[in-house]
């Protein structure tokens, strides 16, 4: 069994407070606890690799169980944000005997540094896998410095 | 819809609690396929007539990944390869690396009452489901009162 994947229970889940504008929670209902008892802000962090290479930046996602439709990429000011919803279909009758999966959210977010061209940020969904793709701006491209040796 | 694996209410909180310390009890004498987890995440639930397995796999190839039945014992074994970069390796730098790459294998013993002969499976948006059927007379019944 290879282990070095996916846990999610103990480290990768973890409980979002109220975001911007985004929260369906009443105001006048405290954050953790709805009336009926559920926590509609519980999110878990989505695995990434983020690769960098001369031209810009690749930022890659596992968000299995989201589509295409239910995904949600965005750039704001210097903030990249990936937020999806679990959407696959259930068995209305059915009952839980083991779940690693307890939260159906996934969300996280990105500072992006000033040479990240924000107008030009490509995305891919496959398969679970979501691929962004941000370039560097033209400007920041990188030029060979020679380095002189007296 | 998907109260049965989600829900995060009381009472769930409550079960929660309960299986962590059952957990903790098993680990002086855990299950013999361990309580480990790994890739991918498994979620498994029962209906009257059978029995669902999802396997949180995205971005594998579903024609190359092995599901098995072997009396009561499921196996889901696969690869999946390391993300890329654009352009060549050598001028690349992996900042963060979390994903997991290479090859997987996770064993899931499923209920008694199960039918070897009812399985199937399908992949979607990187989730692989397998349905098992369960047997004729183990599901419930009605019975008629005279």
């Amino acid at each position: 069994m290879n282990v070095e994947g996916f846990d999610m229970n103990t480290n990768q889940t973890y409980t979002q407070g109220k975001t911007n504008g985004q929260s369906r929670v009443p105001d006048n209902v405290s954050d953790s606890a709805r009336a009926d008892g559920r926590d509609d802000d519980a999110t878990m962090l989505p695995q990434v690799d983020v690769i960098e290479d001369p031209s810009g930046i690749t930022v890659v996602a596992d968000l299995a169980g989201v589509s295409k439709e239910s995904l949600d990429v965005r750039v704001e000011a210097d903030t990249l944000l990936i937020e999806g919803d679990i959407t696959i279909p259930m068995p209305g009758d059915m009952t839980a005997s083991h779940a690693e999966v307890e939260v159906t959210r996934y969300r996280r977010q990105f500072t992006l540094s000033k040479e990240l061209d924000r107008e030009k940020v490509d995305a891919a969904m496959n398969q679970g896998v979501l691929r962004i793709r941000i370039p560097k701006a033209s400007d920041a491209q990188p030029r060979r410095i020679a380095v002189d040796v007296h | 819809m998907f109260t049965s694996f989600y829900s995060r209410g009381l009472m769930s909180e409550m079960d929660r609690l309960q299986r962590e310390v059952q957990r903790a009890f098993e680990a002086t004498s855990p299950s013999i396929r361990g309580l480990s987890r790994g890739f991918p995440a498994v979620n498994v639930g029962t209906t009257p007539t059978s029995v669902e397995i999802y396997a949180f796999a995205p971005g594998i190839d579903a024609s190359k990944v092995e599901v098995e039945l072997d009396r009561r014992v499921l196996t889901i074994a696969g690869e999946r390869p390391a993300a890329t970069a654009n352009g060549d390796d050598q001028r690349t730098t992996k900042h963060i690396a979390e994903r997991f790459a290479g090859r997987f294998r996770r064993v899931v013993t499923l209920p008694d009452d199960i039918d070897p002969d009812g399985i199937s499976a399908n992949y979607r948006d990187g989730v692989l489901q397998i349905t098992v059927k369960r047997r004729e007379s183990a599901q419930p019944r009605r019975i008629t009162v005279q």
